[in-house]
């Protein structure tokens, strides 16, 4: 078994009074796609956003337990919070480009760090668009409005915004609910072409594309991990009946 | 309707007087034995004028209007704004008055600092353009923040989310993501802000001197609003026929810069830098 990218130690989370998170003590295997699974409202789309902090933008919520990415505490004093979102990226459900070129947009990450060579740019851009499986298509329009892109197109590139800043780990909440079927496939080809450099954990309500992606899902019910395991032993010998219902579609 | 009263009434003395004379003609002697209508400086100054109060108070309404919709906690934000509000609701005339009773003061004593011993200058006692910039870049204030602020409030909130996610700060969102998605909205107030500012006759006409002349900071002006305002009262024939042309001229002025501003953007928006 490989060895362990981030790990969540008792970890609670409140919204004002309401807890939303329960004990969540699980891992994420370095270079492996863990899958969410859990009917809505069932906590995956918050436990994702705990593991880069998301949750400091909003008043009104509350964290307890520790989020360890490698060994460092992330939830701990003094920790650099964007240096933390820049190790730890997300790709959000609702493709949403910056209102600038394509190029411009995958070249923010790299430059609010501060890369200002034009060289070092283009490479950067070339290398993100190509990881995420949309340079071909796109390297003669680099310089166009993003808006002008497919929804499938706009995703991809939402992708490559996330790699340029060369992540460890890539947080996608339910990147494909927005597209189409063939671009539904792409998106999920690329995923599994990512892990062998990232560790991804990607939300879905699909079971069948938590099945085809990933390599170990947790199943979140009620703000609770029900099951965590390997995806094809979950899918085959489910643990919990809970689960087992779940999977076989009787929720 | 109003195009085509504001040409019917304003063009007559272009045929009389010819364009040159009136356009580009500096002497404004209306009521002399041989009247000369010219309002080049009149109409340098209302350009004069209004970009400079522009260039003072975009700037700092559109900070404001970020730190109103982004940074400011909301008990704050609402102090803030209701204060905003309330510059709005100030009748023009008593920004005049305080322009007046304030600032021609200091500006009076500035100005026989800077030119003392000039021979050429004639003192405004402190009635000048940049009394008049100064009371028009506050008084725009208002509607330029409170467009901004609604311009800004309606970046999608994923946006920044995604900004952040990158590891960027919020003061990198704030210019980089949020103020370019929020352009549009901006271009809009800025428009409206330069409408308010060409259009405004009251305080400027209270505190800008009143002399024709070239604008020049220190210099007695009359603007285009102020020039119909101050004299539409006792002019009659052909001067009230000019007065009717400085009005179509203003109206002309406000059409174009919508038109500039607007294409301006439009431009922009394609190029998508």
């Amino acid at each position: 078994m490989a060895a362990v990218k981030i790990r969540t130690d008792q970890l609670n989370l409140y919204y004002g009074s309401r807890q939303a998170l329960r004990n969540i003590s699980i891992g994420l295997r370095s270079g492996a796609v863990t899958a969410l699974i859990g009917p809505s409202g069932c906590g995956k789309s918050t436990f994702l956003k705990t593991l880069n902090r998301m949750h400091d933008l909003i008043d009104n919520v509350r964290i307890e337990g520790s989020v360890y990415l490698d060994d460092m505490d992330i939830y701990g004093a003094g920790v650099d919070v964007e240096g933390l979102r820049r190790r730890v990226g997300m790709v959000f459900q609702q493709p949403n480009l910056f209102p600038m070129s394509v190029y411009d947009n995958v070249a923010y990450g790299p430059r609010v760090h501060g890369v200002k060579d034009k060289d070092r740019l283009d490479r950067i851009v070339e290398r993100s668009l190509r990881e995420a499986a949309v340079w071909e298509e796109l390297r003669e329009r680099l310089q166009r409005p993003a808006s002008g892109l497919s929804g499938g197109q706009q995703q991809r590139v939402c992708i490559a915004r996330a790699l340029a800043v060369e992540p460890e780990v890539l947080l996608m909440d339910e990147p494909t609910s927005a597209l189409d079927p063939v671009s539904t496939i792409r998106v999920e080809q690329l995923i599994r072409d990512l892990k062998k450099q990232y560790t991804v954990a990607v939300v879905t309500h699909n079971m069948q594309q938590a099945a085809r992606v990933s390599d170990d899902t947790i199943f979140f019910l009620g703000g609770e991990v029900v099951e965590c395991a390997p995806t094809y032993r979950m899918f085959s010998r489910p643990l919990d009946r809970r689960t087992r219902d779940y999977i076989d579609g009787r929720f | 309707m109003i195009t085509l009263y504001m040409m019917a009434n304003g063009l007559p003395a272009f045929f009389k007087l010819g364009i040159k004379e009136i356009l580009f003609c500096t002497e404004w002697k209306p009521t002399a034995a041989s009247p000369s209508f010219g309002i080049l400086y009149i109409i340098l100054t209302s350009a004069a004028g209004t970009a400079a109060a522009v260039v003072i108070s975009v700037p700092v309404a559109v900070l404001t209007a970020v730190f109103l919709a982004e940074i400011a906690p909301e008990c704050l934000a609402r102090i803030v704004r209701a204060a905003v509000e309330l510059l709005a609701g100030i009748p023009s005339v008593i920004y005049g008055l305080l322009g007046l009773m304030i600032l021609n003061p200091l500006m009076y004593r500035a100005e026989q600092k800077i030119f003392r011993g000039s021979e050429q200058h004639q003192f405004s006692g402190g009635a000048n353009l940049l009394t008049a910039v100064l009371v028009l870049a506050v008084m725009i204030l208002p509607t330029v923040i409170h467009i901004s602020e609604t311009a800004i409030r309606s970046v999608p909130a994923q946006l920044k989310a995604s900004s952040l996610a990158l590891g960027a700060s919020r003061v990198q969102t704030i210019f980089k993501v949020v103020l370019p998605a929020a352009r549009p909205g901006i271009v809009t107030a800025v428009v409206l802000g330069v409408g308010r500012a060409l259009g405004e006759a009251m305080a400027v006409g209270l505190v800008s001197g009143g002399r024709v002349n070239i604008p020049l900071p220190f210099s007695s002006v009359r603007f285009l609003t102020t020039a119909i305002v101050s004299e539409m009262g006792y002019a009659g024939g052909l001067h009230r026929q000019v007065l009717f042309t400085i009005g179509l001229v203003l109206f002309g002025f406000i059409m174009a810069v919508n038109a500039v501003i607007g294409g301006m953007f439009a431009q922009n928006d394609g190029q998508e830098e």
